[in-house]
């Protein structure tokens, strides 16, 4: 298992109308990925969409795009009601990779990581023990997790105590039948 | 273990992801009225072993507010739904009569 920091991310915070066709366009169009439904991350190799809340989506981008890129959703939305903000300083991304990224979060989060409800793509805002997390899976062995940068070391902390503890055990993969029966 | 639904983001929540925000469906009280109703309204709170209206704060996750119907003695959950309203709907209603016979919306409050 590795935990690491993924450095500087470009993350802009856009609030609005998620259901305008505008909107919605110049989201996808900066990104080139998918609009994401509510629980969901799309995010590509260094850009991505976030669903945050029924108001807000979160937008990643290479850190210094950030600013170009509120300039640009400030020009395209021009008459729409919104609000873009360069949040690219407030929360730092640290990713979980290895064979078993499921069971580290598991230990941390009040969050069902069995594949039925959590798969590449899903995103989830909770907690790891004390503090706010959000974490999206970029695939079966590698998990996103995001923290405000004030606790980020706090939740480093947490994930590398969690990773070396080993698996515990429950989630058992899905080719190896359905163990929850 | 207490867990509600989010209906803002439609997550299954863990009560330690939620804020509780305390009775729900109050009427605010304005600067004409008497002390008694400002006192009541800043103060005084039910306080039910039984079917409770409950505001709630999704704070770890969606960061949005919403309502719960549930039983303060046995944690039964009758239904959430959303913030922007001043009175249980009819469903939530239904549902608790139907489980509580000798509860009504009515004498609650
Ligand atoms: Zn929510």
């Amino acid at each position: 298992m590795r935990v690491r920091e993924t450095g500087l991310r470009g993350m802009i915070s856009l609030r609005g109308d998620l259901s305008d066709t505008v909107l919605r366009t110049c989201a996808t169009d900066l990104t080139g990925v998918a609009f994401p439904q509510a629980g969901q991350a799309m995010v590509g190799a260094d850009k991505g969409l976030v669903w945050m809340s029924p108001d807000e989506i979160l937008i990643l981008a290479p850190y210094s795009d950030a600013q170009q890129t509120v300039d640009m959703i400030q020009e395209r939305l021009k008459g729409i009601h919104f609000l873009a903000t360069n949040v690219s300083d407030a929360r730092s991304v640290i990713a979980v990779e290895g064979p078993f990224v499921r069971e580290v979060l598991a230990k941390l989060a009040p969050v069902d990581l069995h594949p039925h409800a959590f798969a590449p793509g899903s995103f989830y805002r909770s907690r790891l023990g004390q503090v706010a997390a959000a974490f999206w899976m970029r695939d079966d062995e590698n998990i996103e997790v995001m923290t405000f940068r004030s606790t980020a070391a706090y939740a480093f902390g947490l994930l590398a105590k969690a990773a070396e503890g080993g698996a515990v055990g429950h989630l058992v993969s899905d080719d190896a039948g359905d163990a929850r029966g | 273990m207490l867990m509600l639904h989010c209906p803002n983001c439609g997550r299954d929540v863990d009560e330690t992801d939620l804020h509780a925000g305390g009775e729900a469906h109050l009427r605010r009280e304005g600067a004409e009225a008497s002390a008694e109703a400002f006192e009541d309204y800043l103060f005084m709170r039910k306080n039910p072993k039984g079917v409770h209206f409950e505001r709630w704060h999704h704070t770890f996750g969606c960061g949005k507010w919403f309502h719960a119907a549930r039983d303060t003695a046995t944690l039964e959950v009758f239904g959430t739904y959303s913030a922007q309203t001043s009175e249980p709907p009819k469903e939530i209603i239904d549902r608790i009569a139907e489980k509580r016979p000798n509860w009504s919306w009515e004498s609650d409050t």
